[in-house]
Order: structure tokens, then sequence, then C-alpha cells
């Protein structure tokens, strides 16, 4: 397969590896072949046809996405036959297409809108069938509008190839043909982890995330709230790139100068809370080593996550670390000890969190998340929703002062800021393990064995001659297969393991901007070990308010108020599909 | 969506797959498709229930299942009659009547294209063409061909059928 084949795109020699697309081949000598179906992340699958080029010797015009190159192929991407047949294919896709791009979600950023006018689509001569399809929101996190799907199946590819949940299919035939749960269910319906990967990765405005940015906005002018909010650590390495920024480029200080110019009256950070679940977390995991109670440990933060494990593997939820995601532990805890230290009624708070994440949404209403003795988080945006409020706000974030978060709950270490990424939580964990353990200061933090973007990394970890093997899987495809290899007996002999729904962790989770760079999440995820490599303190155990809310609040991690506040049970879930 | 108390019954008898699976047990990847042949040959048509259990005997999601059996028209997932009427929709038939044809067809039945009476006696469709233009308009009750119809002889001939 090594095998490299010299082949002439438009004119211009190309040494590419055998096997590759010609869409692939033609990347390299900087010629952009537009697609629709196809996305760097997934199989290709050919059923669009924008990307036709003109083969020699070939009868047919040829889908450039999923054509394989050969030895001394002649390839051309630009003849009058190409342009036209791909001018046909938008101008098609267009005549059954709502076209109100100027009230939808992703109007400046739907990839239909871009092809149009790329192509020079000046009119649509072709009037379709419409068949007005109900607004499917009975999904807590996701919206499908069917109207303005274009049958492209990234989503279908998505949800069976890298997150094996297999919640959509394709349905009927010819002019029927619909993408659809099973049995034409609600997306709420269905066995759905909320990951929101579908909505991340369609190209148009037919799945998008439920939007809460007026309730959040009706808050801030309420004068009788306080408004509290929460950044979680993969937000401020992404939400530049919604203001021209590059993936993985620090923003944190705008972030929190333009939240506070918004109105927001407190601003704080999940990484406190980050760090405070290392603490509960590693206590735990060192009880239950010493003890041999239910290993191995998962540790995860990522609700997309907890659902998949309720959903599909209900038989191993005792081998989830009974911690709260930093998310909920916030939440638990902005209505209790920030309440009290901050002499503020908890009946006041309006606690709104922003997240990388589709699945936080859902997390927030699970009814089990009310120990403050209120809905502990009142409300979740993502990043893309942020984005939004943020210019709807009329903020121009790159002019924004840099700002500090505010004082308590507003301090993370480094160990905090490196749960958005895959690998980031086990590091953090590690770290403060380490020094539990050995009682000695660990000099290098940097666990490198357990970073990069292998599905499945596993590691052996020395705390000072304690041995523990421990495991980092991301994306539901790779989390399933941990699974059955813990069903099968566990014959890795993994102590801990980490698990992230979102294929590269938190940075490139469901509510995150959507990149159209090929490398966003290795940027992304440098972005965080830059941010991290940066702050002063990068062991959670260090962070003096950490320190602080033990002395004055919690007690000890994984004492009796610890597991009121910050602890939580997962149980089997159930979304039975049934015949009405 | 399914709308016919059959589709619920409690007697379905999801035993009657195992003979279907058991034709199939060797064949790793692929059964999917002469499995639900062989289910809907045992009840008639595809009940929910069915297909579930199928979908966890061969390791098939259910969205996939369902994207299989919506795809091919050989498939049914509500109940059909006991008879099959289908009445031919082609050019030779349209000129010479077709729509009223099956107007009185779905005013005789109470049902449109595709769906089965109450009663499970007759299922209604429509066909493109059934090669028989010169008995135009034309149609078949199961194995028979009814040709140059009105639609006053349309009673009669069903009744034929009813029990």
């Amino acid at each position: 397969m090594s095998k490299n084949v010299t082949l002439t795109i438009d004119g211009q020699a190309v040494t590419v590896p055998a096997g590759i697309s010609i869409w692939a081949a033609a990347r390299k000598i900087g010629v952009h072949i537009p697609t629709l179906c196809h996305h760097f992340d997934i199989k290709p699958y050919a059923g669009c046809r924008v990307c036709v080029v003109e083969v020699a010797g070939a009868r047919a015009l040829a889908a450039a996405c999923a054509f394989p190159v050969a030895e001394g192929m002649v390839v051309k991407t630009n003849t009058k036959k190409v342009r036209e047949a791909r001018k046909l294919v938008v101008e098609l896709l267009l005549a059954n297409h709502p076209k109100n791009c100027l009230t939808c979600d992703r109007s400046q950023n739907c990839e239909l809108q871009e092809l149009a006018l790329e192509m020079g689509v000046h009119e649509v001569r072709f009037q379709g069938k419409k068949p007005n399809w109900p607004i499917d929101d009975s999904n807590p996190s996701i919206v499908r509008d069917q109207n303005k799907c274009v049958l492209c199946g990234r989503c279908v590819r998505v949800c069976s190839e890298k997150q094996t949940v297999n919640v959509y299919t394709f349905a009927n035939r010819g002019f029927d043909s619909t993408v659809t749960p099973a049995f034409g269910k609600g997306l709420g319906k269905v066995k759905c982890t909320y990951c929101g990967q579908c909505s991340a990765i369609c190209p148009t405005g037919a799945i998008t995330v439920k939007d809460d940015t007026e309730k959040v906005m009706a808050a801030i002018n309420d004068p009788d709230k306080v408004v509290i909010v929460q950044t979680a650590p993969a937000v401020r390495v992404a939400l530049g790139e919604l203001f021209g920024g590059e993936p993985g480029a620090v923003i944190t200080s705008q972030m929190v100068g333009a939240l506070k110019l918004m109105g927001f009256d407190r601003v704080l950070d999940t990484n406190f809370t980050a760090d405070l679940t290392i603490m509960e977390e590693a206590t735990e995991f060192l009880d239950r080593l010493k003890n041999g109670w239910d290993m191995p440990m998962i540790t995860s933060c990522s609700p997309g996550w907890i659902n998949f494990l309720e959903l599909f593997y209900p038989e191993l939820v005792k081998h989830h670390s009974s911690c709260k995601s930093p998310q909920q532990m916030f939440g638990a805890l902005a209505k209790t000890y920030y309440a009290q230290e901050q002499k503020i009624d908890p009946k006041k708070i309006v606690s709104v969190s922003i997240m990388p994440c589709t699945a936080k949404k859902f997390e927030a209403l699970r009814p089990e998340m009310r120990s403050s003795g209120y809905q502990d988080v009142d409300y979740v945006l993502t990043t893309r929703e942020l984005g939004k409020l943020l210019k709807s706000s009329g903020i121009f974030f790159n002019d924004i002062p840099p700002a500090e978060y505010d004082p308590i709950m507003g301090k993370g270490t480094g160990a905090g800021t490196i749960f958005g990424n895959t690998g980031g939580v086990m590091e953090a964990a590690l770290r403060t393990a380490y020094e539990v353990v050995t009682g000695k200061t660990l000099e290098n933090v940097e666990f490198n064995t357990v970073r990069g973007m292998g599905g499945i990394r596993e590691a052996d970890i020395d705390l000072d001659g304690t041995q523990i093997r421990v495991a980092v899987a991301h994306g539901l495809g790779n989390a399933r297969q941990v699974m059955e290899a813990i069903k099968r007996g566990n014959r890795n002999r993994w102590d801990f393991i980490e698990v992230m729904a979102c294929p590269g962790g938190c940075i490139a989770g469901g509510g995150q901007p959507i990149s159209k760079d090929i490398n966003f999440r290795a940027k992304r995820i440098a972005g965080l070990y830059e941010d991290d490599r940066k702050l002063p303190l990068r062991k959670s155990h260090e962070n003096p308010e950490i320190q602080a809310i033990y002395r004055d609040y919690l007690g000890e991690p994984g004492g009796h108020k610890s597991h009121k506040l910050l602890h939580t049970h997962l149980a089997k879930q159930d979304r039975e599909i049934d015949a009405n | 969506m399914n709308s016919n108390p059959q589709a619920k019954c409690e007697c379905l008898d999801l035993s009657k797959l195992e003979p279907v699976f058991e034709r199939y047990k060797e064949v790793v990847n692929g059964a999917l498709i002469p499995v639900l042949q062989g289910a809907q040959d045992v009840y008639g048509y595809l009940p929910v229930p069915v297909l579930e259990a199928i979908a966890e005997r061969l390791v098939v999601p259910i969205s996939q299942v369902y994207g299989v059996v919506t795809f091919y028209a050989q498939f049914h997932l509500e109940p059909r009659g006991k008879h099959i009427v289908r009445t031919c929709q082609g050019t030779a038939c349209h000129v010479r009547g077709a729509s009223k044809i099956l107007d009185a067809l779905k005013g005789n039945l109470g049902v449109a294209p595709g769906k089965a009476t109450d009663d499970l006696q007759f299922t209604l469709e429509t066909v493109a063409c059934i090669g028989a233009c010169g008995l135009a308009p034309v149609m078949m009750v199961d194995q028979s061909t009814h040709g140059r119809l009105t639609p006053d002889a349309i009673p009669e001939i069903l009744d034929k059928y009813r029990q």
C-alpha cells in the first residue's frame, strides 16, 4: 500500500501514495475540488456528485472523493463539462431546498450556500417538491429540520462509523428518500447519546443545536437575578474561530472580557471544578485501587459518553466513577458554597455554562442534578451559541480588552485546562495521584504516553513503586471496543480508563465551531497544552482556591459534603423504540 | 406511525422466527434480506417487534433494518389484506379512465392505495403497468386479471372475493 503513483491533475504532475482519492491528490497541489457529501472525517460516499472531474479514457465523469488515483491517470478538474455538471447538481439540490437562508442558523456558514456561490448559480430553473416536514425538537440538545436535508448522509455515517450509535438511516427511495431515525421516530425517542457530532458535520441547517440564547439574555436583563457564568476548558481554544481566529488560539482573557461586557454578573471558570473533579476522582481511584472495588474505574466528564454507557452497557455502570462532571460540580457549588461565600441569595442565582458540548444541555436537566436544592445549572450554551450571542450583542470580539476571571471558583490550573482534550483528564489525575501516593514532588508533569490522537491508547504508569495500567479512548466507537474488552474479562488489566464521547475530546465537541481545517483537532489540542505550559500552577491540588474550599467548606476529598454535592449515580436509561 | 391495531397485537409469537434464523445461521454477513423475507412469509408483514428481534439477533442496528425494509417495495410494515387488489395506472389504462376505477375501489373498500381494509380482507395497491393494455382499464385481484372495467362493475367483482 505504500507504493506511490504519479498522475496529472490539470496539467500538473503529482506523486501521491497509491489508493488515495483524486480529491486528496488534488489538495496536495492546491486544487480545491468542491464537495458536499464528502467530509475529511468519514469514509467517502460519492452520493452528491458535486466533486465530479474528467478522467481521460473514462466513459463518464468520476466522483473525485471516492475515485482512487492510478499510475499515469490524467485528470481535469475545471473543464466546461465539469463546471456545467457541478453547477447543475447544485441547482438540482437547490430545487427542493427551502432557501430561507436569511433566517437560517447556518447562514454564512452553510456548505450548500457556499457551493451555490462558488458555482455561480444565479438562478434555479427547477421547482422541486417541498414536503414541509415538521421541525423535530424532541431531543434535548439537537433540532432537526428535515426540509433542509440534502441527503448527503454525513450524519448517518458519523453516527455509525465514528460513534457506532447508529441513530440515523436512509429510508425509502427515489423522491421519497429521507434521512431519519428508525420508524420515523423523533430524535428524542431513540437511543441518541446527544453527542451532537451530527450537528457539527451537517453541511446545512438541517441539524442544529437547540438554541437557549434568548433565555440567557432574559436572565441577564432581569435586575433581580445574579447571573453566573462558567466557561469550559475547550471553549477557550475554539471560540476565536467564530471571529476569524485560528483553531487553537487561546483567547481566554478576551472571552472573559466579552462575557463581562455582555452583562454576566460573575465570570468564573469550569477549570476550577475540573481541578475539584481531580481531587475527588483521584481520591476515589486510589481508594478503589487499594480495595479492588469494581476495577477498572472509568473516569469521564463526558455526558455523551455517560448516555452511551447507560444506554448500551448498563451492566458496566458500576465501573464508572461516581464523580459528577466539572459542569455539574460547579452548578452544585454555585448555589451553595459560592452563594454562601459571596452572600448572595441562591434563589437569585442563574447559573449558566458555556460548553463545547451538546449533551451538557441534557446533563443539566437530569433530575438528580439538583443537589443545591435548585436546578444546579440553569442554562447551557454551546460555543457556537455564545458566538451568536456575542455577535447579536454588538461585541467586536477582537477589540475586547483582556480581563480576568472573578475570584473564588475562577482559578484553574493547567491540569484543569487539559480536561478539554483526549487524555487530559487522565494526565491531570496522574499528576495528583502521583503526589498523593508517593508524597514526593512530581518534577515532569507531562505524561506523554497518554497524549496523542490514537483511538485507544494504553500506558503503564509507575507511581513510585505502585504500578497502574491506564487506557484512554475517544470517540464512542473506540469506547465501545474498550467496553467489549472489559466484558470479555479485562485481559488488558486496565486499572483506570478515560473516555470522551467525541473524537479528540471536548475540543471537537458537538457544540464547537464548525471547522474546515483538516487539522483543527490537533491545533486546538496544541492550544490547550500551550495554555497548560504557560499557567503558573499545573497540578490540581496546588490550586489555592481548591485548598480553600476543602479547608472552609467541603472538609476532605470524598468526605460527606463532597458526596452530597459532587457525586452522583448512573443507571440504565431506557428509550425503547415502540410502535407509535 | 403504525395505526393498525394488529401491529401491536399481543398474540405476536416471536418463537415463529426461530426456524427462519435457523435457516440462515451459517451466513456471517448479509442474512438480513432473506431473514426479512422469511419473517414476512411467517407473519404476512413485518411488525415492529419482529424487526427488533431480527436486529438484535443479527446484530444489525434497528435503524439499518428500517432503512432496508423501507427501501424495498417487497417489504411491508403494515398488515396486508387476504386479497391484494392491484389497479393499473399505465398510459393505456389512464386514457381509458383508470382514475375512475381507482376512485370506485377506494370508495368500495374505504382505504387509500397502500392500505389494508380494517377487516383485513383486501389491500389496495396501484401499479404502473401490468402488461395487459389491450384490456384497459385493468386490475388484478391476487392472480386473476379483470379487464375492460367500469366503475359499476367494481362492487360485484370484489364481492366474489369477500367471505
